[in-house]
């Protein structure tokens, strides 16, 4: 769907040339939703705006939908972008036009007769879920009505391709849901390719399927979600991954748990991916006569299924507790870990 | 007490109209030439959308010439131009050059700087929806500026009912012809203060037009 090869961008200035985007090569397959994470300056606005051409590219190729965008020009590239919708941290709505005339805008660009202007933006803001705020100016809808506008807006000429720059970074915790949701619903019923750029660890986790890692205008780590962050390679993505596991605290406390915890076997689960089992433990309860404690866990659920680890602490009969351990390590594809035996 | 006994009625009439004829004429003339070079300046500057250095240093000389002179000058300066364009230097239509070359640039910069005040983002938005740069500018730049332009405008329009007065006491007409002639000249002082209340009048008609029509555009 779209193909990167070798991308750069590099801004003259008097002093330094500045490599905002270096030798970018990537693949992003049809319908999927791809992440594109870094700290703020990585380059990763300056990437997303290379896609549509907002910025034009130094060297490299990106290929959309068959289409070589780096070689297009005027009138063709403006076709191009009708194909590309783009959704902003800034919403970048027209204040001077109210819900309905902004969802129209692209749709007068793309030259759609006004009837079926109308009936398709009524479809988009039922879409969207602004239903009865049609005639509301964008100073009148608060933020994350102001981003379902922008949306629909992007998707009004039935793009291909939805390009999100920062699009939850400006809404609140409870908004941003809001908004995902929305976005993953779009991804599902349209099969629309969505890249979302952020620096929010909680964005990639909801919502992406694959992610690529940027710092210093390259990318450092990508592929699946799962596989990523479940064995962070570099450090910046072992600090994004910190962000969300909040690892570091669990560590200093672990001692306090094992001495807690004095009988039996202490047992460490590693969860990454859509293989783990909801209902392990319970079945472990179940099937063996032992008792199961839990003394801590951090889980959290990603688009490829649960990512996080579990210590719990397991006491019974000495030769049941093999047993079950034995289950554990056989049935899920949890990675077992015992950091106390029970001697 | 002053008695009111020099005014004459119909010249009075007559002379407020004409200033409203110059007033509204030469306004109508200012914006469309004001918002061409606004526009000019803006699209042509730095990073601009028709990014182009010679036409921007143009453009930006010829409005900081004609804002630099003062109108009376200007006036005077516009003579030939005004008689090869209509063959006379008296009325109020003589008047209407000098007036117009004499508001545009500086109407032209305050577009300019209305202009700028559009949230980039907004324009972003609008290329990557695969705008044209008229459409952009019909679309976007105009109907986003607005409520400054108007408001523009309006400090515009008081300027030039300024300078229709000037004019008017070269020969253009109007009510500071009728107050210089017939009120300072002839010491009929009665006449110079009806007239600068009829001013003073239409002066708060345009003030309250354009702020009304300002807050009514503006949907922020």
């Amino acid at each position: 769907m779209i193909s990167i090869k070798g991308l750069k961008k590099i801004y003259k200035t008097k002093h330094q040339d500045i490599k905002a985007v270096d030798s970018i090569t990537l693949d992003i397959d049809e319908g999927e939703i791809y992440g594109v994470i870094g700290y703020s300056g990585a380059g990763k606005s300056t990437f997303v705006r290379l896609l549509n051409r907002l910025e034009d590219p130094t060297a490299g190729s990106i290929v959309i939908d068959d289409k070589e965008m780096t070689s297009l020009k005027g009138n063709s590239l403006r076709l191009a972008r009708q194909d590309i919708g783009m959704i902003f941290q800034h919403f970048n709505l027209l204040w001077s036009r109210t819900t309905e005339e902004n969802i129209a805008f692209p749709l007068e660009i793309a030259g759609v007769p006004k009837k079926e202007r109308e009936e398709r933006v009524q479809e988009l803001i039922d879409l969207v879920g602004l239903t009865g705020r049609e005639t509301s100016y964008p100073s009148q809808l608060s933020g994350g009505q102001k981003q379902r506008v922008g949306i629909a807006r992007a998707l009004a000429n039935d793009p291909k391709v939805l390009l999100s720059d920062e699009a939850t970074s400006a809404l609140d915790p409870e908004t941003t849901n809001a908004i995902l949701d929305l976005l993953v619903d779009i991804n599902q019923k349209l099969g629309l390719t969505i890249i979302m750029i952020t620096h929010e660890m909680h964005v990639i986790r909801k919502v992406c399927d694959k992610v690529a890692v940027m710092e210093a205008g390259q990318v450092v780590e990508q592929g699946q979600v799962i596989d990523v962050f479940s064995n962070p390679e570099q450090e910046v993505t072992r600090k994004f991954v910190e962000q969300l596991m909040t690892n570091t605290e669990e560590d200093d406390s672990l001692d306090f748990v094992l001495e807690q915890a004095k009988e039996g076997k202490i047992v460490q689960l590693h969860f990454a991916g859509e293989s783990t089992n909801d209902t392990l433990i319970s079945n472990v309860a179940k099937s063996y006569d032992i008792n199961i404690n839990i003394l801590q866990g951090k889980i959290t659920q990603t688009q490829n299924g649960a990512l996080g680890k579990m210590v719990i602490q397991m006491t019974g009969e000495k030769a049941i507790l093999a047993e079950a351990l034995n289950y554990l390590k056989n049935t899920s594809t949890a990675v077992v870990e015992v950091i106390r035996d029970d001697d | 007490m002053i008695d009111f006994s020099n005014l004459d009625t119909d010249k009075l009439w007559e002379a407020t109209y004409e200033t409203f004829y110059m007033t509204l004429i030469s306004l109508t003339g200012t914006f469309v030439f004001g918002l061409l070079l606004g526009l000019l300046l803006y699209l042509t500057a730095k990073d601009g959308l028709w990014e182009n250095k010679p036409i921007n240093i143009i453009t930006a000389t010829f409005v900081n010439v004609f804002r630099a002179i003062p109108f009376i000058i200007l006036i005077l300066l516009l003579f030939p131009f005004t008689y090869f364009l209509l063959g006379t230097m008296r009325g109020p239509n003589a008047a209407l050059p000098a007036l117009i070359i004499g508001a545009a640039p500086f109407y032209g910069r305050l577009v300019e700087i209305a202009l700028k005040e559009i949230d980039k983002g907004v324009i972003e938005a609008a290329q990557a929806m695969g705008a044209k740069t008229t459409t952009i500018i019909f679309r976007v730049l105009l109907p986003e500026s607005m409520p400054a332009l108007v408001s523009s405008l309006t400090v515009t329009a008081i300027a030039l009912i300024g300078y229709t007065a000037m004019a008017g006491a070269i020969g253009a007409g109007g009510l500071g012809s009728y107050a210089y002639y017939a009120g300072f000249q002839r010491r009929a002082f009665d006449i110079v203060l009806i007239c600068s209340i009829i001013i003073v009048l239409i002066v708060f008609i345009f003030q309250f037009i354009g702020d009304y029509l300002s807050k009514k555009l503006d949907k922020r």
